[in-house]
């Protein structure tokens, strides 16, 4: 799987993709990146939590805004890449757990 | 100037309808059974996964060109309660015998065919301070800053 399928894995949701998308092209605002997304800006705030917990966004304040932006030499994106590598590793454990379990005399 | 920020493990926590030794045997020694195919960091599509029972020992992929990459070894093997993995994949994905993360996985049993299994993946930072030593390597187009920049550059046309 390209590297790149695999870090934008953790960004399967296409809303909070968008989101990230948005701050790719440069810090922006909530208000801003709100603009034009069909979701409220309450849910814009909800998905840049998410992101800011994995890693992905920082943000810092600028007067009275808070402004969001990836981190492109951050640990963020191995680091989320590497939970859902260790979520999946640990579902095809399982599947296997169980696989072997049912074969059993 | 980037401020030092330690990442938090990985944690992830499951719970496995099998007795604890059978979880850890599955775990270890049948390691090739379970490991996705996907998760392979090799050139050659993977064949296999193996992981050497033993401390010292190493856990690899074998390709289906007969070729081997090495993950990391083996630090800590108390059967059947614990497994400490050196992960020594830099930012790369390309083996680092300089780089040392963890990978603890615990199997405790919480009855007699019951197992909880809890993995963390540790010293996440050393990625980072790798990445700052190989900076040219880290900043080639196939790094993550190049594949973020790419993206960014994709994302703003």
């Amino acid at each position: 799987m390209p590297i790149q399928e695999r870090l934008f894995g953790a960004l399967a949701d296409p809303t909070r993709r968008q989101v990230f998308e948005r701050l790719a092209a440069g810090p922006r605002a909530v208000g801003e990146i709100a603009r034009g997304l069909p979701v409220s800006r309450p849910a814009v705030s909800q998905h840049l939590k998410v992101l800011k917990d994995a890693g992905l966004v920082k943000d810092r304040a600028e007067g009275t805004r808070r402004v969001y932006s990836i981190d492109p030499h951050g640990l963020g994106a191995i680091r989320a890449w590497l939970d859902q590598f260790w979520g999946s590793a640990l579902d095809a454990f399982q599947h296997e757990i169980e696989r072997d379990r049912e074969n059993e005399p | 100037m980037t401020a030092t920020i330690t990442p938090a493990p990985v944690r992830r926590t499951l719970t496995v309808r099998a007795p604890q030794a059978r979880a850890f045997l599955v775990f270890t020694g049948g390691f090739g059974r379970w490991w996705p195919a996907g998760h392979s960091i090799g050139k050659s599509p993977q064949k296999t996964a193996i992981l050497e029972p033993r401390v010292g020992g190493r856990w690899y992929e074998i390709g289906e060109d007969g070729s081997q990459c090495q993950w990391g070894k083996v630090l800590v093997f108390e059967p059947p309660s614990r497994i400490v993995l050196a992960w020594q994949i830099d930012a790369e994905w390309r083996f680092d015998p300089d780089l040392v993360t963890e990978v603890e996985v615990r199997f405790t049993a919480e009855g007699p065919d019951t197992t909880r299994v809890e993995l963390e993946h540790r010293h996440l930072e050393r990625l980072r301070d790798a990445a700052e030593r190989a900076r040219a390597a880290f900043d080639s187009p196939d790094g993550w800053g190049g594949i973020l920049e790419r993206f960014a550059q994709a994302a703003a046309a």
